[in-house]
């Protein structure tokens, strides 16, 4: 297992845990994220990873253990951890009713930018997406998957330190979901950690480190090489089907 | 029984909202006991044609006959014969999993005895939690719940509307593997998916997008339809492999694709052999030095982006 990654870290979770009643959703899970590094977080449905990511923004107190998220603790300081993320889920955040420019207008003083400030980013990601024609189209009316690289853009909006990305690629057709990587690792090669879910196992093989979660426990982390060399596997669907299901017969 | 003749036949089937067309010039048969796949994008038209063939919708232009009968004149029979599980989570959460099957069976005029035989496999997955609220399942065992419910009536079509959306790869291939136990019981399934790897799991497949069918094949035979010699090349720095492949003047269409990147060459004529060394020596002078080419068969999401870029200039 390679837990600490170089360099200083923008996630640190130390025996993290979560409880529901007498059922236990996250069990004292611990890693590091190293900045601007892309970071997988895998696990079948239930294993916890939802429950895990909720207390990594900030959303939902810890039973135990603690955790550290763009130098701030989740559990004193949830405000700041909010201010110093971004996050997008597999449901978009933008309002269908606004249009492109009202939504990045809307975002961007919700973070806190400056007039000034918004205006600049408005240009440059009209730029890189592509999106002149479209600026005062509402988002109902803009292709899926320009909707899905907005909705990116606007979570780094405020230039977060880290990024959660909640199944980000669901349903995109395949060039999309390959358009959207590359727009994640530019993202990250300017120093943003990215932290990512997803049900394609081929994603995984494009995160520097994956994690592998069952039944609320980190069972496995690594690099892909490192965890198909580890499991023999030629890829990285084998070590989860192979994982995931010795989770379900336990 | 299910009559002579295909299950589904589908003829130049047009629907549109609004401005939007959602279906264009749709055609395509499903045999009698045949695992067919709709395979495509959100908004590819693959919820608005399960809509026309259960009855809820009618399409603008064209005609689709189900199970032998017309969809717009004969809805009422059809209704009773087929079995739908929609794309969103339908079962009365409030209700336990015996509840909301008893419901179903009792809304087609039928026991959920009576129909026992054949969802037994499905439902002796769940039975342990016969009693809990259906909204208290997991993902996994929401869709199997589904699935029973569809199937309690013993209809013989199933049309099942991307059934593993927002399932994990595990249950995924559970699910798909109770399919193929019921079709090898003889019912006919038409299944949609995102998920282009489990075209494999289906007989035959038509690819959609943007409301145009690309395709129908079989999906173990579609690589045959990609004509460029097709590369899968390999280097710890992908960026840079990606931008300097993309920069290559043969270059026809550069992807990544888990933990390799899909090279087409753009000389249809050359074999994918031959280019592999002299790739390789290109990639090492312009300073990758250790990359790994090796020639390979093309697949079915291969083929699928070769048709969203002969067809939609918006891909591009």
């Amino acid at each position: 297992m390679t837990g600490a990654p170089a360099g200083d870290a923008a996630i640190e979770v130390r025996g993290l845990t979560r409880r529901f009643g007498t059922f236990t959703a996250v069990d004292a899970i611990s890693f590091d994220v190293a900045a601007g590094e892309v970071f997988g977080f895998l696990g079948a449905n239930g294993a916890g990873k939802t429950t895990a990511i909720r207390m990594l923004i900030g959303l939902l107190a810890p039973s135990g253990g603690s955790a550290r998220v763009a130098g701030f603790d989740v559990a004193t300081q949830a405000e700041q951890v909010k201010r110093n993320i971004g996050y997008m889920s597999q449901r978009f955040s933008l309002y269908e009713d606004l249009t492109v420019r009202e939504n990045i207008t809307l975002y961007g003083g919700i973070y806190g930018l400056s007039d000034r400030a918004i205006t600049d980013r408005m240009t440059s990601l009209v730029d890189r997406l592509d999106l002149g024609r479209d600026l005062d189209t509402r988002v109902k009316g803009i292709p899926l998957g320009w909707k899905q690289k907005l909705a990116f853009s606007v979570a780094v909006l405020h230039d977060p330190k880290v990024v959660f990305l909640d199944e980000p690629t669901g349903g995109v057709d395949p060039i999309t979901r390959r358009q959207f990587w590359e727009l994640i690792y530019t993202t990250a090669a300017s120093g943003t950690t990215v932290f990512v879910t997803t049900h394609y196992m081929d994603e995984a093989e494009y995160c520097d480190r994956v994690s592998i979660m069952v039944d609320g426990r980190i069972v496995a982390l690594g690099t892909p090489s490192e965890l198909k060399a580890q499991y023999e596997a030629r890829t990285i669907d084998d070590v989860f089907v192979r994982l995931a299901r010795a989770g379900n017969a336990a | 029984m299910t009559p002579p003749g295909p299950a589904v036949s589908v003829s130049a089937i047009g629907k549109r909202f609004g401005d939007v067309v959602a279906l264009h010039d749709v055609t395509f048969d499903v045999r009698a006991g045949e695992l067919f796949g709709l395979i495509g994008p959100d908004g590819a038209g693959k919820t608005t044609l399960f809509r026309l063939l259960t009855t809820v919708q009618l399409p603008d232009t064209g005609s689709a006959r189900v199970l032998g009968l017309d969809v717009v004149k004969e809805f009422r029979a059809i209704r009773s014969r087929i079995g739908y599980m929609p794309g969103r989570f339908s079962l009365y959460a409030d209700l336990s999993v015996e509840e909301n099957l008893r419901f179903f069976a009792s809304v087609f005029g039928t026991t959920l005895e009576a129909g026992q035989q054949l969802i037994a496999p499905i439902y002796s997955q769940i039975a342990p939690f016969a009693d809990r609220r259906a909204g208290a399942l997991s993902g996994g065992m929401k869709q199997k719940l589904a699935l029973c419910c569809a199937l309690v009536h013993r209809p013989e079509l199933l049309l099942l509307d991307e059934p593993t959306t927002g399932v994990d790869a595990v249950s995924r291939r559970e699910f798909w593997d109770l399919l193929e136990t019921l079709r090898a019981d003889g019912l006919t399934i038409v299944a949609s998916t995102p998920y282009m790897d489990e075209a494999v799991r289906c007989e035959r497949v038509a690819l959609i997008q943007h409301g145009r069918i690309l395709d129908i094949a079989d999906p173990r035979r579609i690589g045959s339809r990609f004509r460029h010699p097709l590369l899968a090349v390999r280097s710890a720095e992908r960026m840079r492999l990606l931008r300097t492949l993309r920069g290559l003047p043969d270059a026809h269409s550069v992807y990544p694709f888990g933990d390799a990147v899909h090279f087409a060459d753009a000389r249809a004529d050359r074999d994918a052999q031959a280019i592999a060394p002299e790739l390789r020596r290109e990639l090492q002078r312009q300073g990758i030095a250790d990359a790994d080419v090796s020639p390979i068969e093309p697949g079915i999401e291969d083929v699928f982006m070769e048709l969203m870029l002969g067809t939609s200039a918006e891909a591009a």
